[in-house]
């Protein structure tokens, strides 16, 4: 291979891996950054999108351009309920209690996963046009890769719309920030925090569906993986999508560069990249100082 | 809270027979359990050395309030420590305690100020960054550590030159249950002393403390270096009890097991740690054996249970149990 071509697939296996943590860990920033709860649980999330899709196309027979919005639909459903249900009963807690009520509901899932779907690691069948490479005239580039560089920008043109545009993300903002003027300006706080939680779920089901490939599903993928989403979360920065795309694109290019260059040190790499931001700056790259 | 600040002046001022009781009901305990499980002292030995790394992070935790996910950083330190020791230096256990204590305390001494100047999420993420990047160190560094393989074949020389550890580890049993004996006594008295008091009020309130003239960082990174002492201690330990360590003694996962151990028993109280880790143990050890991920849905739900029920954990229950029956007696 040469040089050029290496370093081009380099950037693009940095970039497709960077939009996965991103379109992840969005729903984390939210509940972590917008809603004060510590939520261990949002991998949980992303591998229940892609179960869920697995069990569309393979006990529904939906195709795969189907089943991809009805998997992202059913997880937002079961999320709905949850925060409902469980996740507000603990939000005037503890840290220490969010940790420990978000780690129970990981067992929980991880061991409903694996006697639903065995303990090995699932493939996703992909349609036939998402397997092979796509053209671009000078170089060819996988497919798949490029569907997740899409959800990535995907989900950063709807978040900078719906926070910045709507009438939804002027609610969340304004119940974030003054939960008790907003609620006395009829806004519904409850609802709208419950909407964006749902929404957050959504979008890391989605990045599990587009991660597929490069974080593959297994019942133990929520705790395997759970570092690498709060890290993103940590060198971004909480509640600025934009700091976290900064540090998934940075510690994405980090780890998948390390994997190319230096096999066996990528985790090193990854772990001092994170020591060194957050000793720089401990609120995050684009954090508010506190 | 308010209950350990109204009590400890008076605790302190006349010793009472009273006094040495939670030891001797932790002696008790151990004696209990090498009765209940006389064939499986390997377990047994692991409850102790699980119950006195819960109890570092309790320190730390549960009284410094420094929510930490790398705590196994500490106690990898002091089971590599231990271990190299003992292959190369000398065979001699209590020194191999030492420098398993010494090695938990260096690694929490150089890290320290990196996760106490930071709070939240990015102090939780220090943690776990400083133990990850320790145990991609050992498992790269294959000359020194072994790598995946990790130290095997350590060999301890009998305690004292007379007590011989043994197959079935009956002096590797009574080894862990003293060494548990003495850091609990000992910890008790420092969380009662000035300084576990200063510790709690700056988990309370740092704002205030730091107001009314506590040096906040020395007391915090104090307690940090001595729940890295024990914790290191607590690795050593099992280095020399099971004769091997491993690369999942750095691990994330020893790391989140020991605080979920600790906040099922109750923060803020060191017999909490301590029942904490049997009952965690002793599930794991009833349900594992059956099948591994109907292990991780009863401890989900027990953990959903107690999160949702008991928010002071099971010891924050039984006190709570024994103040109700009290009242009833005082009423009749």
């Amino acid at each position: 291979m040469s040089p050029l071509s290496l370093l081009a697939s380099v950037a693009v296996d940095s970039l497709a891996y960077a939009m996965v943590l991103f379109v992840i860990s969005v729903g984390l920033s939210i509940t972590l950054g917008l809603m004060r709860f510590v939520n261990l649980a949002h991998g949980l999330f992303a591998v229940a999108g892609g179960y869920a899709l697995v069990a569309a196309m393979a006990r529904l027979g939906l195709p795969y351009e189907a089943a991809v919005p009805a998997a992202l639909a059913a997880v937002a459903l079961l999320a709905w309920p949850l925060e409902r249900w469980l996740y507000r009963r603990l939000a005037g807690r503890s840290e220490l209690d969010q940790v420990l009520f978000s780690i129970a509901l990981v067992f929980i899932g991880i061991a409903g996963l694996g006697l639903l779907f065995g303990n090995a690691i699932t493939a996703v069948r992909l349609p036939g046009y998402l397997q092979g490479s796509v053209s671009l005239g000078f170089r060819e580039l996988p497919a798949q890769r490029l569907a997740a560089l899409g959800a990535g920008v995907f989900t950063l043109v709807l978040l900078s719309w719906l926070m910045q545009s709507t009438r939804f993300g002027i609610e969340l903002r304004a119940a974030v920030e003054r939960p008790q003027a907003a609620q006395a300006l009829g806004i519904r706080t409850t609802r709208v925090c419950s909407l964006a939680f749902a929404l957050g779920a959504a979008l890391a089901a989605l990045g599990g569906v587009a991660g597929a490939e490069l974080l593959p599903l297994e019942p133990h993928y929520p705790l395997k993986y759970l570092v690498l989403f709060l890290a993103v979360v940590a060198v971004g920065g909480l509640g600025s999508h934009w700091g976290l795309l900064a540090a998934a694109l940075l510690l994405g290019t980090v780890e998948t560069a390390a994997k190319y260059f230096v096999p066996g040190l990528s985790s090193i790499f990854f772990f001092t990249t994170m020591l060194a931001v957050l000793a720089w700056r401990p609120q995050g790259l684009f954090g508010r100082p506190v | 809270m308010n209950t350990i600040l109204m009590k400890a002046p008076a605790q302190r001022l006349r010793w009472r027979p009273t006094a040495l009781a939670p030891e001797a009901l932790l002696l008790l305990g151990g004696i209990g359990l090498y009765l209940l499980v006389p064939d499986d002292l390997g377990f047994a030995t692991r409850v102790l050395i699980g119950a006195l790394f819960a109890l570092s992070l309790d320190l730390v935790l549960g009284y410094g309030g420094i929510v930490t996910l790398g705590q196994a950083a500490l106690f990898g330190s002091g089971a590599y420590a231990a271990g190299l020791f003992a292959l190369h230096l000398s065979g001699n256990p209590l020194l191999g305690l030492v420098a398993g204590a010494a090695a938990g305390a260096a690694t929490a001494g150089l890290t320290g100020w990196l996760v106490l100047r930071s709070h939240g999420l990015t102090a939780v993420m220090i943690t776990i960054a400083v133990a990850q990047v320790l145990l991609e160190v050992a498992s790269k560094w294959r000359s020194v550590t072994g790598g995946d393989d990790g130290l095997s074949g350590i060999a301890v020389q009998p305690l004292f030159g007379r007590f011989e550890f043994d197959f079935f580890g009956h002096t590797g049993y009574w080894y862990a249950l003293v060494v548990l004996l003495l850091v609990f006594a000992a910890l008790r008295r420092l969380v009662a002393a000035p300084f576990g008091l200063t510790l709690v009020g700056l988990r309370e309130d740092r704002v205030r403390m730091v107001a009314l003239g506590c040096r906040l960082q020395r007391r915090l990174g104090t307690a940090y270096l001595i729940g890295g002492a024990v914790a290191g201690l607590a690795g050593a330990l099992s280095a020399q009890v099971t004769q091997v360590v491993g690369l999942s003694s750095l691990s994330f996962a020893q790391s989140a097991e020991a605080l979920v151990m600790l906040v099922l028993g109750g923060t803020g109280r060191l017999w909490g740690a301590i029942l904490g880790t049997a009952v965690f143990m002793g599930v794991h050890h009833l349900a594992s054996s059956i099948d591994p991920l109907r292990w991780m849905l009863v401890i989900g739900v027990m953990l959903l249970g107690v999160v949702l029920f008991m928010p002071q954990g099971l010891s924050g229950a039984v006190v709570s149990l024994w103040r109700r029956l009290q009242r009833r007696q005082e009423a009749a």
